[in-house]
């Protein structure tokens, strides 16, 4: 949303240059679309850990050359076509504009020179009125051709955003996890897209047929004179944005990694601050200083490029004054041709600017492209081979079912990398209709890759997991969750009311569904206080809420999904002994008798309602039974759980002093 | 938002950039004589093509002001590039020692994210104001000023019509401007809210999905954009239209000027050379105040960085501490809190503490998130002052003291601490950068940090990644330990040390911090049971007061 493009009071997008702006002869100081900052400072960083979807496709980007770039705007620019006729519009009209300016100037010259020759004035009329016209006429060009490319870049942008997103959704791999900086973006990635249109192509395009049509216009009056300005014009059009490119690619790659440390650097001294403060340690600002000294060499070069396009202008137009005079041509069309040459070879310099920017995009594009093309959507029916409609999962839903399905875990093995230790090894478990389990062990055991694998949201390199005899692997995305879901690790909370989300759980719920579930999670009371009740809308990434709350929060969305099999990652995490058993105890009470409840936890207590725990250590299985047969027999179960009662007994006795 | 063209805190804050600004001055005076300069060639020029011969001194003259342009807009460029670049350098600067003048509760306060992204990328928005609006702010002084000065001299008609036409560019601007204002920022606010719409979808899809809902939100997604469609070109038709009324007062004054001259032209009374001039300067007296207005908008995203970053840095330190800070008292000092009251922007986080810690005494601090807790350790830390009352260590009250001084005293082991991207060496060392290898060696082994330290590929000179890729969270609280270790320090902070951490974990860490309070004041937040054990006190804060608990037996026995 950094982009000025969406800007409403985007005035004219950035304008023209200092250098364009050759001794008066320039347009009239008009706005010309899509000029270039005409600064060339350097490409933004994009940095390769900020890519958004994930290392592989795109990681290559910033070393590859024109051909990726390219290959990744046609991507893109598939996306165009459904809009191809407005932008074409767009385009001629842009023409238009540019032509028209150019236009103004050469007939008000020729009107001038004509009169000095004394004519009657009617032999003028035409021009006077052609002068009149063509002023107004360009403003007017210039608003609707402004108009027409941002509505279809915009009609465009509406898709590129449901695309990636459709993407987004569609993949499984839901481990990788994105960054804020990252997300944003991603954002201004698919901004990219907007800027590749209303930038570098509708106003490349506009320029590059005006130039030819100045060409044309110059060869009427004088061939020599033509091939003069066509070398002007091949200069400014081809040789200088090749130039400007190279330049800012260049640039781009030498400041990228400046840039990227520095941000890392910033985030260090921010995020780390108080471990700074405390431990006295000295930030760092030789980084800022390095990369001020860099960008400053690589202006003077950029800079170059525009005084050349000045320089370039100017000694066209004085070698087309001296071809023309030598050809003997008429002096009131010399006039024409200095004055057409000033404005054809400044409309052709747009062209430097919509270069620059267009290098600009290239990160930003492929990286866009990559998401389009990658792994893409499967297809929005249901998934072959699945079950179809009528089976439990339709029903799951509604929250009607009696009992939900068996699960269960065949010799499930999950490897995340080549090589590394698996996270699950083997393990067999079983989970029919109804039954509450445990899954509990160290950090690092697998408990989480185990509710991963039950959602579908991780898939196992051997074994599966079965729902009443069919394997998960086999559901349709969508279905899965009707039957399967709960309190995932990670659970985000929407920047939307506290009602919006909780209905994500379930989109029909009523109030007094909404109060239970809310009630058994413990956050009614604050609900309740709340001015705007179940209205209050929760923060950015639910900052407006404690951590406690927002686990709150998440486990009320769960428990109002009531899917037939609840999954509970870590439900009490954030919250202090006292609530997390309370917390828990409810959420349990809460979950209907026929549906079956798998809770991972690293605390111990309240486990004792529980039909099984299972220990998992090293992603195996190593103990399993109920609470008091574990307590008894030794093993890690006891270990911790006499240390956990040990501490807990001592804490729970605690009281103030008299 | 401050929309003013000019920050004149910028000089005063920057001043290595005075000179740069003053050199851009000059150059916009000397365009403006080579613009009018280039037009005079040029028009002498096509006037004497009249008589069918080239004029050679104009021809070299024009060639000669087009190149001394193009000289001068290479040298604006790279002054105004050098003048981006040293801003930029001095705020980044600026910025970050302002992180550590106020200390880390404000840096907390002011959104951490938010100032990274300003230091980082943000400040970067900078570059479009000084290498493209700027120049043309100065241009658009200069050039008119010089243009209609050449024009009187040429012919004063000419220049009356210029003279009444362009004050109607930034009239016409601001009353516009002003009237689409309003519509404009209620838009915004739209617009915004469903562009981040977008973002808060995208960033909770793994939730979406958990849900079965991520396909379905498709369709919300493609509403919203095209939601955000309307609504951008409902406010585009009229910010347009402000555009087109500046463009057709350039363009019609362009008419206005050539018409009447070429007719006057007819009856003699004004010469070809002169009427060309007037020609080929009428549309430059316009064009540098309108490019300099819509370069203006291309700008306001650096503007409005440029004024976070000046503000943010300029924003006196809450704790101001005295002129001459006390030498800092002994850690081994008996603490006291008299009365404290601190209260944050919402909330009173304690009330009316007074409490004292004796040296030597290990005190846990215990009660719900939330109540008050680690402001107990930000007070000795100095992270915070207090809103009412004093802490004071052996009597002198720590508002008064050298704080870098007086931390030096102290040892901290956060929540989860900041692995900086560095060598895990290096983050160990923060707090005592030269320590030797064999002390080094000595910490990593207090904080059972030497297991974690062999499994690594580069053992303590493995890198750590961007914020401390690579190590879990209880490896990194073994880091946090080792630091606290090598600082060596008489008192020592420890807020939740084990709260991320499982049984196990936890285990490890409990055995390596007994063995860094033994011997010193400890005071210690805990989250979990396990802690309380070592403890001589217990102090509960609920509610922002504090109460002393007596252990009962059953907890002494663990």
């Amino acid at each position: 949303m950094s982009d000025a493009l969406d800007r409403p009071d985007d005035q004219g997008r950035p304008d023209q240059p200092v250098r364009a702006v050759p001794g008066g002869v320039s347009r009239d100081g008009t706005t010309p679309a899509g000029r270039d900052p005409g600064a060339p400072t350097p490409a933004e960083a994009n940095p390769a850990e900020l890519l958004p979807g994930g290392p592989a496709p795109t990681a290559a980007v910033p070393a590859t050359g024109a051909t990726t770039g390219a290959r990744a705007e046609r991507t893109v620019l598939r996306l165009a076509r459904p809009y191809l006729g407005r932008l074409v519009g767009a385009g001629l009209l842009a023409a238009a504009t540019e032509f028209a300016g150019l236009a103004l100037m050469a007939t008000a010259t020729w009107l001038l020179m004509s009169a000095a020759g004394r004519p009657t004035l009617d032999r003028l009329t035409v021009a006077i009125v052609a002068v009149r016209a063509l002023a107004v006429s360009r403003g007017v060009f210039r608003y609707t051709e402004r108009l027409a490319g941002h509505d279809a870049v915009l009609r465009m942008i509406t898709d590129v955003r449901a695309r990636v997103f459709a993407t987004l959704a569609a993949r499984r791999d839901g481990a990788a996890q994105r960054t804020g900086d990252a997300l944003s973006r991603l954002v201004s990635d698919v901004e990219a897209v907007q800027d590749l249109l209303l930038r570098v192509l509708v106003p490349g395009a506009a320029a590059a047929l005006v130039s030819l049509l100045a060409v044309g216009g110059a060869a009427l009056i004088s061939p020599p004179a033509a091939g003069v300005l066509a070398v002007g014009v091949l200069v400014a059009g081809v040789a200088l944005p090749a130039l400007a490119t190279g330049l800012t690619r260049r640039a781009a790659d030498e400041v990228a990694p400046l840039r990227g440390a520095l941000a890392v650097d910033a985030v260090d001294l921010t995020h780390g601050a108080a471990d700074l403060a405390a431990f006295g340690a000295a930030s760092a600002e030789g980084r800022a200083r390095r990369l001020a000294r860099l960008e400053r060499r690589l202006a003077a070069a950029g800079f170059a490029v525009d005084a050349a396009g000045v320089l370039i202008s100017g000694l066209t137009a004085a070698a087309v004054v001296a071809v023309a005079l030598r050809a003997g041509v008429g002096a009131v069309l010399v006039g024409v041709l200095a004055v057409g040459t000033l404005a054809a070879v400044e409309i052709a310099l747009a062209l430097v600017g919509a270069a620059r920017q267009r290098a600009q995009l290239r990160a930003g594009l492929a990286r866009v492209a990559a998401l389009l093309t990658g792994p893409g959507p499967a297809p929005a029916g249901p998934v072959a081979g699945t079950p179809a409609a009528g089976t439990p999962a339709a029903a799951g839903r509604t929250g009607a079912v009696a009992a939900g399905p068996d699960v269960r875990f065949d010799g499930v093995t999950v490897r995340y990398r080549a090589g590394a230790a698996p996270a699950l090894d083997g393990v067999d478990l079983d989970l029919p209709a109804g039954r509450r389990v445990a899954v509990v062990g160290p950090s690092g055991a697998g408990k989480s890759t185990l509710a991963g694998v039950l959602t579908g949201a991780v898939r196992p390199d051997a074994g599966r997991v079965t729902l009443d005899g069919t394997d998960v692997a086999g559901y349709p995305p969508e279905e899965l969750p009707r039957m399967i879901g709960g309190l995932l690790a990670e659970a985000y909370v929407f920047h939307a009311s506290v009602r919006e989300n909780l209905l994500l759980g379930r989109p029909g719920a009523d109030e007094a569904e909404l109060t239970a579930a809310t009630r058994a999670a413990g956050l009614l009371d604050w609900v309740r206080d709340q001015p705007a009740g179940w209205d209050t809308v929760v923060g950015e990434q639910g900052g407006q809420l404690s951590g406690g709350q927002r686990q709150r929060l998440a486990l009320a969305r769960a428990l109002l999904a009531a899917p037939a099999v609840l999954v509970l990652d870590e439900p009490t995490e954030g919250l202090d002994p006292a609530a997390a058993d309370a917390v828990l105890a409810s959420a349990l009470a809460a979950t209907p008798a026929g549906h079956s409840v798998l809770l991972i936890s690293h605390r111990l207590s309240g486990l004792a309602e529980l039909d099984e725990i299972v220990v998992l250590d090293a992603g195996r299985v190593v103990q399993r039974g109920r609470h008091a047969d574990l307590v008894a027999q030794p093993g890690w179960y006891r270990d911790q759980w006499l240390l956990q009662e040990a501490a807990e007994r001592g804490y729970l006795a605690l009281t103030p002093t008299p | 938002m401050n929309r003013r063209p000019f920050d004149p805190r910028l000089l005063r804050r920057v001043p290595a950039a005075r000179r740069d600004l003053a050199v851009l001055a000059v150059l916009g005076g000397l365009t403006a004589l080579l613009v009018v300069a280039q037009a005079t060639a040029l028009a002498t020029l096509l006037a004497t093509a009249v008589d069918g011969r080239l004029h050679r001194p104009a021809l070299a003259g024009f060639v000669a002001a087009v190149a001394a342009r193009a000289l001068v807009s290479w040298g604006q460029g790279t002054v105004a590039a050098r003048a981006a670049a040293t801003v930029k350098a001095t705020l980044r600067g600026d910025l970050l020692r302002a992180v550590g003048r106020h200390g880390p509760t404000w840096v907390a306060g002011q959104r951490a994210g938010q100032l990274a992204t300003l230091t980082g990328r943000g400040l970067d928005a900078l570059d479009p104001y000084f290498t493209g609006y700027l120049p043309q702010l100065v241009l658009s002084v200069t050039v008119p000023l010089a243009v209609l000065a050449r024009i009187v001299l040429a012919d004063w008609s000419s220049a009356l019509i210029i003279a009444l036409t362009i004050p109607l560019i930034p009239v016409f601007g601001a009353l516009l401007g002003w009237q689409a204002q309003a519509a404009t920022e209620r838009q915004w606010r739209r617009l915004s809210l469903l562009g981040g719409h977008f973002l808060d979808m995208v960033a909770g899809l793994p939730t979406l999905r958990a849900f079965g809902r991520a396909r379905a939100q498709v369709d919300v997604v493609r509403r919203m954009a095209d939601g955000h469609r309307q609504a951008t070109m409902r406010t585009l038709r009229i910010a347009f239209l402000s555009a087109l009324v500046l463009e057709l007062v350039a363009t019609l004054s362009v008419a206005l000027v050539a018409v009447p001259v070429g007719i006057r032209l007819l009856g003699g009374g004004i010469t070809l050379a002169t009427a060309l001039l007037v020609l080929l300067l009428t549309p430059e007296a316009y064009l540098p105040l309108r490019a300099a207005g819509s370069r203006f908008h291309a700008s306001m995203e650096g503007l409005t960085a440029l004024d976070e970053a000046l503000t943010l840095s300029a924003t006196p330190a809450a704790a101001a501490t005295a002129a001459t800070p006390l030498p800092a008292p002994d850690g081994r000092g008996e603490i006291r809190f008299e009365g404290v009251t601190v209260e944050y922007e919402r909330t009173t986080a304690l009330r009316d503490v007074t409490l004292t810690i004796r040296p030597g005494e290990r005190v846990a601090v215990i009660g719900p998130s939330g109540a008050g807790k680690s402001t107990l350790l930000n007070l000795l830390l100095g992270f915070v002052a207090p809103t009412a009352g004093r802490v004071t260590v052996d009597g002198v009250d720590l508002a008064e003291v050298d704080l870098d001084a007086w931390r030096r005293q102290l040892a901290w082991v956060p929540q989860r601490a900041h692995l900086f991207a560095g060598s895990l060496a290096d983050n160990i060392r923060l707090g005592v950068p030269d320590a030797p290898d064999t002390t080094l060696a000595r910490a990593v082994r207090d904080a059972a940090l030497d297991e974690v330290v062999a499994a690594l590929p580069d053992g303590l000179a493995t890198v750590l990644g961007e914020r401390g890729h690579g190590l879990s969270s209880g490896q990194r609280q073994r880091v946090a330990l080792a630091r606290a270790f090598l600082r060596d320090a008489p008192l020592v902070l420890l807020d939740e040390p084990t709260a991320r951490l499982d049984s196990a974990s936890e285990a490890v860490v409990l055995a390596a911090t007994r063995r860094l309070v033994a011997g010193r004041t400890a005071l210690l937040v805990a989250h979990r049971p396990a802690l309380l054990g070592d403890a001589d006190r217990i102090l509960r804060v609920e509610d922002g007061r504090v109460t002393e608990l007596t252990p009962t037996p059953a907890g002494k026995a663990s």
